[in-house]
């Protein structure tokens, strides 16, 4: 994964890492937009509420996995009249494929959206081979 | 003739599925308006959380990458109405496994309690959450009465 995203850094004391430890826990399977081209392949997946230190992008064992957490202020007092969202955490995994360089995985969020761009190992790019002509 | 349209038998999982509604809906504590007349499909964009205190209503929406500048919200009488587009690009020459998520105009309205004031309301846009704040006039807030 790309350092500039510091997504990648594991937090013992981060709520996407205790939360992990409870997997059981209900979770919103956060929708998303999965498409490929040439270079490599692109996830999206709505996560509002969540905010980048409460978010975590990571592979592992192949996977990659994506979790966030709804920071929620309610207010005091607060009593709820109608939900359709009833989890705070979001949770999706992908089983990745060995032609995809997970060392160079880039994440980004914005507005609740998480891009992730997990591009394609060089040598299984498609390549063009031009024709000599003699 | 047309009572099973797929002239399948009923699978397990049709019942499940039939069950894992009904639950829901138990569950749900009245929770969401199954039959209210105004109310929509599970899962549909953007979903909605309402929240009540003893001075406002809140209303939560969760539009992610929206531009809130295109959201209208509107409120009529008691009656919160939300409507506005989330565009999503499409890459032409990238191939689509998934396309979960939504894409398109879209509009909701939430019935409030007919004490929230239509010309007080706050909205802000955070992380792809609108919260939307409607005050409750002063007269139905609940009041302390001193015993003499």
């Amino acid at each position: 994964m790309s350092a500039n995203t510091g997504m990648t850094e594991r937090d013992a004391k981060s709520p996407a890492v205790e939360s992990l430890a409870r997997a059981s826990e209900s979770s919103i399977r956060a929708p998303v937009d999965i498409y490929e081209d040439s270079e490599g392949i692109t996830v999206e997946a709505d996560m509002p509420g969540v905010s980048k230190d409460r978010l975590q992008v990571r592979v592992e064992a192949g996977s990659l996995l994506v979790e966030g957490h709804v920071q929620f202020d309610l207010p005091e007092k607060a009593e709820a009249l109608y939900a359709d969202v009833r989890s705070t955490v979001y949770r999706r995994s992908f089983v990745l494929g060995r032609e995809l360089d997970t060392e160079k995985i880039q994440a980004n969020l914005k507005d609740g959206v998480l891009k992730v761009r997990i591009p394609k190992r060089a040598e299984v790019k498609p390549r063009k081979i031009d024709v000599q002509v003699s | 003739m047309f009572e099973n349209p797929t002239n399948l038998p009923n699978t397990l999982f049709d019942e499940f599925r039939r069950l894992t509604e009904e639950i829901n809906e138990v569950f749900a504590g009245g929770l969401t308006s199954g039959g209210a007349i105004r109310s929509v499909p599970r899962g549909s964009f953007p979903a909605i959380n309402v929240v009540q205190t003893p001075a406002d209503v809140e209303v939560y929406l969760f539009a992610p990458g929206i531009d809130p500048k295109k959201l209208n919200v509107s409120v009529q009488q008691n009656l919160l109405t939300l409507s506005g587009e989330r565009s999503i690009p499409v890459d032409e020459n990238a191939s689509y496994y998934r396309q979960e998520r939504f894409s398109g105009e879209f509009q909701r309205a939430v019935a409030l309690g007919d004490d929230v004031d239509p010309d007080r309301v706050e909205a802000k846009y955070r992380d792809g959450i609108v919260q939307i704040k409607l005050h409750r006039r002063e007269s139905a807030r609940p009041r302390q009465i001193q015993i003499l």
